[in-house]
């Protein structure tokens, strides 16, 4: 038994209060570049993209899924864009099932990944290495 | 034993585990046969059977050891039984419920929590009822908690709050900003995997403190010390996850400076090894004293990468790549669940004293099970430089080039994860028994 618990009340009053600071900050912070907020459309592929269960097989930023190549910037990557994306949604690959999309939503989707594709870059190839193990990332302003 | 609810708990989360298992296994198999059943059970519709019925595992097995050791081995009378049978039916009918909705495709939810949103009513409800339960119990019977109280208390407060945080996104102020949105999503999902862990590590030192029959275990001023430490991660230590998310880059400080205190907790691990090997008393558990030292390996092994990758110029390589898996796979198969199985040896010995735990087949499923899980963990490793190496040095070929050329290390992983199931499969066999006599008797 602890004979005198008090000073244990006392650090975890203190660290509650930070916890309830640090959320209210995180919760009302955006990210460090402005973008647009998701349109109607772009939420509706997002939904689409949960409802499926993308995130089953593929990254957005790196997290996800290890069975699909990830997202992230596929909408900008050269080569790829509108087209390549929909002609896997249309056709499917190797582990990828055929998706029976209507043409509609195949274009919420395209215009979901358009907008995570204006966030920002992964993989960050220009980033920065510090020699104090810090990493300064490349944003999309900096372009 | 009057009050048989924690153990349909246990047996619950043990159906939950190896279920969780084949579904696994099931899914795992489309990385080396990309055809098999992908248009009637495609990987995206068997991961998240899997992800829920591993985590449930994880839960309901730290639930109804808890219930156990508050009801059965402390003897604390209990605030409610009816609130603990409401619990459990609860969880009960929203766990078949989430299957019924991964069945018949209602995912609407997202990673971790895919199942219709809705459903997060009832488990959040189960949640404050284990909460009323247990604080009311502890309240009247005990002042001066020892450090594992404090724990589970805790990791009850903390999930109920992160399970909430997890469905912000159903509102659109979080929904419509992309990068804050996933930002909350990341640290509501660390933050729930820290709460578990706040049940299970609570697990660990109440098992130790009894086997060694040792209160200072739980009460001396360094348990506190690291109980802290770990609380202070669990609040602010979870951006490692999105160090390459484009968020203000104070939010990304804040983690790496937090991760960084976990070196204390190594140093303390490789200065208290051999001290707390040879100070347990194992006679009379001794299943649950070698699952715990299992657990001891495993910490460390995982505690090492953790690090490594909090690192934010070693994460940069990391991240995205078979090494967070190898690093979550490691962490809930070899800290939690070697934890939760010792618990559940401690258990199943508490009720029945004088049956033969470690008999020759349990003691040659252990170490299978320890062998398939170092070569699973070790296969995920290699196929996660790989990746890596592909993704940031060699540049070249197509995604699915990339795949092909990590196919050995999936076949070792396939292999492995069957090693897994069917070790633990035999670990489990005397403890399923024990728990079904007690139940009958």
């Amino acid at each position: 038994m602890v004979s005198n618990p008090r000073p244990y009340i006392f650090i975890m009053a203190i660290l509650l209060a930070l916890f309830g600071f640090y959320n209210y900050v995180i919760y009302n912070t955006d990210g460090y570049v402005a973008v647009e907020k998701l349109s109607p459309v772009a939420v509706k592929g997002q939904q689409l993209f949960q409802s499926n269960r993308c995130w089953s097989c593929h990254q957005l930023y790196g997290l996800g899924g290890y069975l699909g190549p990830d997202l992230t910037n596929v909408y900008s990557t050269e080569g790829k864009g509108p087209n390549y994306i929909k002609a896997f949604l249309n056709s499917g690959v190797k582990s990828m099932p055929q998706f029976h999309f209507t043409e509609e939503e195949k274009d919420a989707l395209v215009e979901y990944l358009k907008q995570v594709d204006e966030t920002g870059i992964y993989p960050n190839y220009d980033a920065e290495i510090e020699a104090t193990g810090w990493v300064k990332i490349k944003y999309r302003n900096e372009e | 034993m009057k009050n048989k609810v924690p153990l349909y708990f246990l047996l619950f989360a043990l159906t939950a585990l190896f279920l969780g298992m084949l579904f696994g296994l099931t899914a795992s198999f489309q990385y080396l046969l990309p055809d098999f059943l992908k248009e009637t059970v495609p990987f995206s519709k068997l991961r998240p059977f899997h992800v829920t019925s591993e985590t449930s595992w994880i839960v309901l097995a730290a639930t109804g050891s808890i219930y156990f050791f508050i009801a059965s081995v402390e003897k604390f009378e209990l605030f409610s039984r009816k609130l603990q049978s409401l619990h459990f039916i609860l969880f009960l009918l929203t766990g078949v419920a989430i299957y019924f909705s991964f069945a018949f495709d209602y995912t609407e939810g997202r990673e971790y929590f895919a199942f219709k949103p809705i459903l997060m009513i009832p488990i959040l409800l189960g949640w404050v009822l284990f909460g009323i339960n247990y604080f009311k119990t502890l309240y009247t019977n005990m002042k001066g908690w020892p450090v594992y109280f404090w724990m589970w208390g805790t990791g009850i407060a903390f999930m109920c709050y992160h399970l909430m945080e997890a469905h912000f996104w159903l509102f659109d102020f979080f929904r419509l900003n992309f990068i804050k949105d996933f930002a909350v999503q990341w640290k509501s999902t660390g933050s729930f995997t820290g709460s578990w862990n706040m049940l299970v590590y609570g697990i660990s030192i109440y098992l130790m403190s009894k086997i060694k029959k040792d209160t200072d275990v739980a009460t001396n001023k360094m348990a506190f010390f690291f109980y802290f430490l770990g609380l202070t991660n669990l609040m602010f230590g979870w951006a490692h996850h999105t160090y390459l998310l484009p968020t203000q880059p104070w939010i990304r400080y804040v983690a790496y400076a937090i991760s960084m205190t976990e070196w204390i907790v190594l140093a303390s691990i490789i200065y208290n090894w051999k001290r707390s090997v040879l100070k347990v008393e194992k006679e009379n558990h001794p299943m649950a004293y070698r699952f715990l030292l299992a657990t001891d390996f495993w910490i460390f092994i995982n505690i090492i990468l953790a690090l490594l990758f909090s690192i934010p110029a070693i994460n940069f390589f990391t991240h995205g790549t078979h090494i967070t898996v190898a690093h979550s796979m490691g962490t809930t198969i070899g800290i939690n669940t070697t934890i939760l199985f010792s618990a559940l040896f401690f258990i199943a010995q508490h009720l029945r004293p004088k049956l033969k735990m470690d008999t020759r087949w349990v003691m040659r499923g252990f170490v299978a099970f320890n062998i398939s899980l170092f070569i699973f963990f070790v296969s995920l490793i290699i196929a996660g430089a790989k990746r890596s190496y592909w993704m940031y040095v060699s540049k070249e070929g197509s995604f699915a080039e990339m795949q092909d050329s990590i196919v050995p290390y999936y076949i070792s992983f396939f292999i492995f994860g069957i090693g897994i199931f069917v070790s633990l499969l035999i670990v489990a066999t005397p403890i399923f028994k024990a728990f079904l006599q007690k139940i009958k008797t």
